[in-house]
């Protein structure tokens, strides 16, 4: 015997399984099939499903776990598992200042991620230093560790580290499949001496 | 609670473990090298620096109001009370008098960004515990919180707000009806919060006894703030040496009695009660003032003239290239100011030469001097207890490394 | 027990080390009293111990650095009495030569690492520290960054115009 529902309850029920689905990439329809490219389908899937790696030292940081909580709530774009170890991570979100001491930690980090890796980094002290001209910090984290998004403020809102995550949504969709092979891309990373 | 077991002097072989400096339970980057004897630790190695950005050799090469902008970055979890230690520091140096309502309006956003900073620490006790509820629950206050601050100051985490003098404009309409909102409703958020923890089993096994310190070793290591106020030393800057007019004030200072995990996450629930006290006072003492318009003191080769006179004023038009182009005249002397900040005794040693910029300015970081007590601390405690003993602490990487 | 003033203070350590009383003076709410250094620990320890002032809390602790005096490094304490809620301020400075005072670890705990800072920003050494290295910044700099020589940025930035941005050249080319 099924569970009975009473006529307005159903409209509670209707209303919470109103969800958004991702739009099928473009190809052909018919009968029992559907063709489409590859890299559509792998974008699609890798788009809605990035784990971050929060590499948080200072303030941005804080806004960071403002973006993860209930307000802003970073789980509407399929990234609310955040990944601790830099293995099964594919986004680098890198918060906050990074000195010079740190600049190392975060190479080793970057280098232990496997591809594809994406690298947003938010704030103006992981940009270029931010306010902190000064002999202990990095002036950007672009000297040790290519940089897919760049968002400004100082710390940004998370409104802004949204549409970071947003950006690197985009990009992740429309790459292609073989540009990690590509020539350019691993002149890029000899350019930083990363294997 | 049962004694830990103890640490045997043998030749057994420990294992090294290296916390950090990027661990996600660090909160932040502190990197300690651990010797454990299976889930004990025996000894630990703390090194730090791991952002250190030179705010004491930055301060040295900018004018006194650009130092503001640093100081937000000490403890990034309250910053209007960093940016208002440094504004009554340099108004300590040139001998400002405020008007009693920019003092009341200073304490209530200082008072706002402790709740702030106490709601994120006691939060994240919670989270370490494996109690993420809390967290989600209590952001949502935090978020109100800055709401306030955007409304006086148009950001949301680093303030700089207020200026030397006072303020850089009015609370308007909306501000003051968001800060009433608060105080009504925070309590009862706060309760549902407590509900999920206090008295909870699990988290009370996981805190009591945790991390604990007496009151002598606190002292040695010069605590301040609710770490050693949880270990049962009744210090409060508010009341021991009072700035802007807490004197006015009846507010209670919670103490702990063990120094432990849960006293110290005690001692801050109890004082975000206190606060909303003190702002519900402050905000009473405002509506009985004569004075309802006064913001900022009157200062004017400090003080910033709004820009309207400056195009059209000519007075208004010299001070404010005199403050720009660094022309003031600032007495020589050094003068130590500290407020209660979040985390205990925030301190702003400086040193003037009579230049627009400080000869030297150090900071008193209560993070950097109560963290050296963690090794002792965690000595022969269970790792996760390592994690949040740190937590409780409010270990802040920006205070710490200056 | 009655409450100490700070004159009684200033008197009692006259009266216990007069001749390493360099001056006294007073600083906006603080009494500042330059000392020898060489007393540093002795006086710490009777104000430590004396039950008439009990000063057992250590504030704070920085070195500063004034290129012009004839004893350009200078440290700084200040104690604070909780029992009686009174503050005080001393200071010790030293030549480039003598770069050395004596580490207040056996009093106070907390000293470790003011102390570290202090050598790290200055090169001010303390005798008796257990370990006297670096703290804030990497192991293998070669300058103490605080001293007023040194300029705020990094020295190694290439992507500044000189003329835009009025980087001091002078302290630059003494460091490379």
């Amino acid at each position: 015997m099924g569970i009975v529902f009473r006529k307005e309850e159903m409209k509670d029920i209707q209303s919470a399984s109103n969800v958004n689905i991702v739009q099928a990439p473009a190809g052909f329809e018919g009968p029992g099939f559907f063709a489409t490219k590859l890299d559509h389908v792998v974008g699609l899937a890798r788009k809605n499903s990035i784990w971050p790696l929060p590499f948080a030292t200072s303030c941005c940081g804080i806004e960071f776990m403002a973006t993860m909580a209930s307000t802003y709530d970073l789980a509407r774009f399929g990234s609310e598992r955040l990944s601790f170890s830099p293995r099964q991570a594919d986004l680098l979100m890198v918060m906050g200042t990074i000195a010079k001491k740190m600049g190392p930690v975060l190479r080793q980090v970057y280098e232990q991620m496997a591809e594809p890796r994406w690298v947003l980094s938010v704030g103006a002290c992981a940009s270029s230093g931010g306010i902190f001209d000064s002999y202990s910090v990095l002036q950007g984290i672009d000297h040790i560790i290519p940089v897919d998004v760049y968002v400004p403020g100082c710390p940004p809102r998370p409104e802004q580290i949204l549409e970071g995550v947003m950006s690197i949504q985009t990009l992740i969709q429309n790459e292609s499949l073989r540009r990690r092979n590509s020539p350019e891309y691993k002149q890029l990373l000899a350019s930083y001496g990363i294997e | 609670m049962e004694s830990k077991p103890a640490i045997q002097e043998d030749n057994k072989q420990y294992t090294t473990l290296n916390l950090g400096p990027t661990h996600p339970a660090t909160h932040g980057i502190f990197q300690n090298v651990l010797t454990m004897d299976g889930e004990i630790i025996v000894d630990s190695e703390p090194t730090i620096g791991y952002i250190h950005r030179a705010f004491e050799k930055l301060a040295e090469h900018k004018p006194f109001y650009q130092v503001t902008p640093l100081t937000d970055r000490l403890n990034y979890c309250s910053s209007p009370i960093n940016n208002m230690g440094w504004h009554m520091t340099v108004e300590k140096l040139i001998g400002a008098e405020l008007p009693k309502r920019v003092e009341y309006m200073r304490v209530i956003i200082m008072e706002l960004a402790r709740i702030a900073d106490h709601l994120v620490c006691n939060s994240v006790i919670g989270v370490d515990t494996g109690a993420m509820t809390g967290f989600l629950y209590v952001f949502q206050w935090r978020e109100d919180i800055y709401e306030i601050y955007e409304e006086i100051c148009g950001a949301r985490l680093t303030t700089n707000i207020g200026r030397i003098g006072g303020f850089e404009r009015d609370f308007n309409e909306t501000a003051w009806r968001k800060i009433k909102k608060l105080v009504t409703d925070l309590p009862a958020g706060l309760k549902e919060f407590e509900k999920l923890l206090v008295r909870n089993r699990i988290f009370m096994d996981r805190t009591i006894g945790c991390g604990p310190i007496s009151a002598e070793r606190a002292l040695n290591y010069s605590f301040s703030g609710p770490n050693l106020r949880a270990a049962g030393v009744d210090y409060d800057v508010r009341v021991m040496n009072p700035y802007s007019s807490y004197q006015d004030f009846e507010f209670e200072i919670p103490i702990g009695k063990n120094g432990d995990t849960y006293d110290r996450f005690m001692v801050r629930e109890e004082e975000m009660y206190q606060s909303m006290s003190i702002i519900r006072q402050a905000m009473e003492k405002i509506e009985k003032l004569q004075d309802k318009t006064s913001f900022h003191a009157d200062i004017p080769s400090f003080y910033l003239p709004p820009k309207e006179d400056v195009y059209n004023n000519m007075e208004a038009l010299i001070y404010h290239f005199k403050i720009v182009m660094g022309e003031t005249d600032v007495l020589k002397g050094e003068v130590y100011h500290c407020v209660e900040g979040g985390n205990g005794e925030l301190g702003f040693y400086l040193i003037s030469d009579g230049g627009r910029q400080p000869f030297r300015l150090h900071f008193r970081r209560p993070c950097y001097i109560y963290y050296q007590a963690y090794r002792e601390m965690i000595k022969g405690a269970f790792l996760s207890d390592a994690i949040l003993t740190m937590s409780s602490m409010n270990v802040i990487a920006g205070e710490l490394d200056a | 027990m009655d409450k100490p003033t700070i004159d009684q203070v200033a008197e009692a350590i006259n009266e216990k080390f007069g001749d390493a009383i360099l001056s006294k003076e007073q600083q906006y709410d603080f009494t500042v009293i330059t000392i020898d250094k060489s007393i540093l620990v002795s006086l710490f320890r009777f104000l430590y111990d004396d039950e008439r002032f009990q000063f057992r809390y250590l504030t704070t602790a920085c070195g500063v650095h004034t290129p012009d005096q004839p004893k350009p490094f200078t440290m700084m304490y200040q104690l604070h009495s909780l029992v009686f809620n009174l503050r005080i301020r001393f200071k010790a400075s030293t030549t480039l030569n003598d770069l050395q005072f004596d580490s207040l670890i056996p009093i106070f705990s907390s000293a470790n690492w003011m102390e570290r800072e202090a050598f790290d920003f200055y090169g001010i050494r303390f005798k008796g520290h257990p370990k006297m290295t670096r703290i804030l910044n990497v192991e293998d700099m070669d300058y103490h960054p605080m001293r007023k020589e040194y300029p705020v940025e990094d020295l190694t930035r290439y992507d500044k115009d000189d003329t835009m941005f009025g980087r001091d050249k002078a302290n630059f080319k003494k460091l490379n």
